[in-house]
Parts: structure tokens; C-alpha cells; sequence
């Protein structure tokens, strides 16, 4: 199993979910996040005094997958959520070595 | 007396109050999330302080007898105001005041220029945003009204034999000076604006000032108070025609496009400059162009008015920088847009006066010469001058007694919950992890009345 983690931009958060629930992707986690990567942050102008914006917002969405489905399940995320511009964000997986579903106990990918 | 100027002063009155918390929100929006509340309540501690203050001693030093040289009115005079309530009480003048200022009872001047006084002392505190004690803040407005304000009024709103009687004199600036500033471009807006940039130097600068961003927390506050200034500027200009004429309904229209063309003003300066006009652009145009009109707006045509009011909002707009060239931290530009946009107002009147508008006076464009130039000038710097220089030596005072700033600690932390105990939002939602503890008991088995 794989945790497969998406800092995107907040407005793709829409397609990217109905991208992954057309796949077939049961559920998922979405937090508000702030950061910057390559495109660093952006000024803004306040009675003429330009402040830098280091952390801009963005999405960050997590979903964990069994381990066939996390090529499609990336591929499906980058897809959709991808603008092609500067600041469209990250995806990453990261081994998981268990899940438990908290209402009945099962483990594993029975819990997914 | 007059009916129908005495409805138009009361209500003019209703609306100035309303500035007050409009300027709270004004102000508070343009702090961060962790000082709005202690910006809002340094305006409505004003509300309550310098209300008690004009009933029982303010209004008279400011409207009493002048004790000598214009410079003030007798405090004891009218203490209490319980000497000029009175009423007729028979079948053909009941209800009628029996003490009239003009043709309105001396009750609803008292009424007028109550909220004149508030609003003065509350512009002060956007100066000193985020770091000053509530209670030093408190004191202080209690002593600057007594030696700066009251006074000041007294010079420029007190006319001879107008308010103390037909023999009393009043101030030297409206009497003898003879400056024109119909409602208050000196006594409110150069006052205070020098005030404030006493206490910003007194108090120094914010921690991480020039360093951190300092980003207005909530824009759409900023433009909502700006909207209810302007409202509330109706009743401060035209109001101050004291009458229901056609004084007040020029200064209506003067004070209305003077703001639209300073708002224009601001935003152009900020596209050729910086490339976006901005809502904090516009809102602060608006009051810009308020400030300026303040003084002028009996003294000029309406395309005066144009005029006045554009170059108000690209000169405040410029002004709004001088902090960071010289380093002070007038917080939220008090400097910039109150003492510039009052000089400016209160000066241009020398050249921009036209004998056509109600105050009747040629400036220098319009063939006066200068005579009406200097008076302006003298006027203008003489209270840039008195309130500079008593605000700093009451803010040193009270910085080297009871402290005029919070701690470091405190300060990064937030004012807020330093010094009121509350947070003005509960981002997370639903911060009910802790305890409730009442802090009176409460009584589970109370009788229930039949």
C-alpha cells in the first residue's frame, strides 16, 4: 500500500476529485496548505509598499492506494491537475505499512 | 429658533457619530488579524471618554467665554451644561430653547460639536496601531482633549458673541486670524495628524516594521468604513452649515465630488506607479479627499472642488511613503492622509477660493492675491505647531511614567489577548476543546417568577 500525497493548486482541487472518483478511488483527505517551491511567492502592493507573499496556498490531498493502483492513481492526479504553468505543484507516494479501518478493524486492503 | 435647522443639526450630529465606528473599521481592517479589536476599541474608548468629558467641562472650554487672547474658553461657564437646557413651558413657546447658538438650540450645538470631538481623538490612534497600552491610551486621550483639542476648537469653531453670549469672544483663528476652515480641516485633521505623528515617534516603531509584511487582514472592513466616513461626512460638512440652506447643500455637493475626484486621484497615481489600482487605494482616496474638502468645501465652486480633491489623492498617495524615508512608523498613515490632506485642504483654500461659493473670497487663482493665502498658512501651521508639540511632551510623560507600550512578548503575540482578553475570530471553528468556567455562579434551581 502507498500514501500518495498531491500539493496542487486550490483550483484544481475540483477536477482532481472527480478525476480520481471516475477512476474509481474510494476516498480521500484534503487539507488547505500553504508553500512554494521553484516559483517562489508573488508581491503585493499595499499603499504603495510591495510586500513579497512567500507562501502562497495550495491544496494538499491524500490518498491511499494498493499497490497496483498507484501508477494509474499518480498518473490520474498529474493529469488533472496540471495547468502547464509555473506553481502547479508536487506529487509524491510514500510507503504504507498498514491500515485499519476504525469501525469494523479490518486491516490492509480490505480497509481501503 | 429654527425648526428645520435644528433637525438638520441633530441629524447631522446622528451621522458624524456614526464615523467614529466607521473609522474602527476603516482602521481595524487595515491591522493584522492579531489587533483588530484593540484598533476598534481605541476608537470606541473615545466614543465613551470624551463624551463625559464635553458634558462636564469640554464644551465649555471650548464654547465658554475666551479668558484671554482666543486661545481658550472658560471651563466653568457652562460646566455640566445644566445652565443652557432650558425650555419655554407656555402655551406659545413650549419646547422652545431659551439658550440658541445661531437659530438652533445651544443642546444640539453642544450635540454637534460633541462628535467632532470624538472623532478627532480617535483618528489619533491610527498611528500607534498595535502596540500601545489600552490604559495609557485611555489616559492620554483624557489629557490631550483638555490641553489640545478643547482649546484648539475653541480657536477655530468658537465665534464672536455666537456661543457665550452677545458680548463673549471666541476664538483667534475664526475671529481674529480670520482663516477660513468651515469644519475642520486645522482643528480635527491637522490636529490630529500632527498628534499622531508625535505619538509614532514618541512610541516607536512596530517590531519587524519595514522588515515583515504588515498586510491589511481584511480589505472588504477597510472599504466598509470607508463608505461609512463618507456617509457620515455629509453631516460633518454640510452639517456645519449649522442650518438647512443653501450653505449646507453646496457644501454637500463639494464634499461629494471633492472624495470622487481624490479617489480618482489615489488610483491613478497607484496604476502609473505600481501598475494595479488597488481597493485599498480607492478606499483611502476617498477619505483623502474628504480630509481636503473638510476646510474648503464653503469656499469653492464645485469644478474647484474637482480640482482640490484630485490633487489631494495624488499627493496623499505620495505621502503615504514619507514613513518609510524617514522612518517612523505611523502605523496606518495618519501622517499621510490627515495632516498632508489637511495642510493641503486647508492651503489650497488660498488659491482655490472663488468669491461665487458661500464663504464669498477671491483666492490668489481668482484675482485675491495673497491675503487669504497667509492667513490659511498661519492658521494651518499654528496648529500643526501647538498639537505637535504638546502631544509629544504629554507622550513622553505618560512613556516615561506608566508606559505607553506593551511588551515584546505581548506585542508578538497579539494586542488583542494581551490587553483585552479576547481573539476577534475563531479561525479554526469550534474551539471548544477547553473549559467553561462562569464567572458568576449560576443558579441551576432558580424560582421562576409566576
Amino acid at each position: 500500500m502507498k500514501l500518495i500525497t498531491a500539493v496542487i493548486k486550490p483550483h484544481k482541487l475540483d477536477e482532481v476529485k472527480a478525476a480520481l472518483e471516475a477512476f474509481g478511488v474510494q476516498g480521500m483527505t484534503v487539507s488547505e496548505a500553504s508553500g512554494y517551491g521553484r516559483q517562489r511567492g508573488h508581491t503585493e502592493v499595499y499603499r504603495g509598499a510591495e510586500y513579497t507573499v512567500d507562501l502562497v496556498p495550495k491544496v494538499r490531498l491524500e490518498v491511499l492506494v494498493d499497490d497496483p493502483d498507484v501508477a494509474d492513481v499518480v498518473d490520474v492526479i498529474v493529469k488533472s491537475s496540471q495547468t502547464g504553468r509555473i506553481g502547479d505543484g508536487k506529487v509524491w507516494t510514500t510507503p504504507v505499512e498498514d491500515v485499519i479501518r476504525v469501525r469494523t478493524g479490518e486491516h490492509g486492503a480490505d480497509a481501503l | 429658533m429654527d425648526t428645520g435647522d435644528t433637525a438638520w443639526v441633530l441629524a447631522s450630529a446622528a451621522l458624524v457619530l456614526l464615523m467614529t465606528p466607521g473609522l474602527a473599521f476603516f482602521y481595524g481592517g487595515m491591522v493584522r488579524t492579531k489587533s483588530v479589536l484593540n484598533m476598534m476599541m481605541m476608537s470606541f474608548s473615545s466614543l465613551a471618554i470624551i463624551t463625559v468629558l464635553w458634558v462636564l467641562y469640554g464644551y465649555s472650554e471650548a464654547f465658554g467665554d475666551d479668558v484671554g487672547g482666543g486661545l481658550v474658553g472658560d471651563p466653568s461657564q457652562f460646566f455640566g451644561l445644566k445652565d443652557i437646557i432650558g425650555i419655554g413651558r407656555g402655551d406659545d413657546n413650549l419646547g422652545v430653547a431659551t439658550h440658541l447658538v445661531f437659530t438652533i438650540p445651544a443642546l444640539a450645538f453642544v450635540a454637534f460639536q460633541l462628535v467632532f470631538a470624538i472623532i478627532t481623538v480617535a483618528l489619533i490612534s491610527g498611528a500607534i496601531a498595535d502596540r500601545a497600552k489600552f490604559s495609557t491610551w485611555c489616559v492620554f486621550t483624557v489629557i490631550w482633549a483638555t490641553l489640545v483639542y478643547f482649546p484648539v476648537a475653541h480657536w477655530v469653531f468658537a465665534f464672536d458673541g455666537a456661543t457665550a453670549g452677545e458680548d463673549s469672544l471666541g476664538g483667534w483663528i475664526a475671529n481674529r486670524l480670520k482663516a477660513i476652515d468651515f469644519a475642520g480641516g486645522t482643528a480635527v485633521h491637522i490636529n490630529a495628524g500632527a498628534a499622531g505623528l508625535a505619538l509614532a515617534l514618541i512610541i516607536g516603531k512596530r517590531i519587524g516594521f519595514n522588515k515583515e509584511p504588515m498586510r491589511p487582514h481584511n480589505l472588504t472592513l477597510v472599504m466598509l468604513g470607508a463608505g461609512l466616513l463618507w456617509f457620515g461626512w455629509f453631516g460633518f460638512n454640510a452639517g456645519s452649515a449649522l442650518g438647512a440652506n443653501g450653505i449646507a447643500a453646496v457644501a454637500w455637493v463639494n464634499t461629494v465630488t471633492a472624495t470622487a475626484a481624490a479617489s480618482l486621484g489615489w488610483l491613478a497615481t497607484e496604476k502609473l506607479r505600481d501598475g494595479h489600482p488597488t481597493s485599498l487605494g480607492a478606499a483611502s482616496g476617498v477619505v483623502a479627499g474628504l480630509v481636503a474638502i473638510t476646510p474648503a468645501c464653503s469656499s469653492v465652486t464645485p469644478v474647484g472642488a474637482i480640482i482640490l480633491g484630485f490633487l489631494a489623492g495624488i499627493i496623499c498617495a505620495l505621502a503615504v511613503g514619507l514613513k518609510y524615508t524617514f522612518g517612523y512608523d505611523d502605523s496606518l498613515d495618519v501622517v499621510g492622509v490627515h495632516l498632508v490632506g489637511g495642510l493641503f485642504g486647508t492651503i489650497a483654500i488660498g488659491f482655490l477660493a472663488s468669491a461665487d461659493a458661500p464663504a464669498g473670497v477671491d483666492g490668489l487663482f481668482f484675482g485675491g492675491g495673497v491675503d487669504q493665502l497667509w492667513r490659511q498658512c498661519v492658521g494651518a501651521f499654528a496648529v500643526l505647531a501647538y498639537s505637535f508639540i504638546v502631544t509629544y511632551i504629554i507622550g513622553f510623560a505618560l512613556h516615561k511614567t506608566i508606559g505607553f507600550r506593551i511588551s515584546e512578548e505581548d506585542e508578538i503575540e497579539g494586542i488583542d489577548y494581551a490587553e483585552h482578553a479576547e481573539s476577534a475570530y475563531d479561525l479554526i471553528g469550534g474551539s471548544g476543546s477547553g473549559t467553561f468556567r462562569p464567572t458568576t455562579s449560576v443558579k441551576t434551581d432558580a424560582e421562576v417568577p409566576a
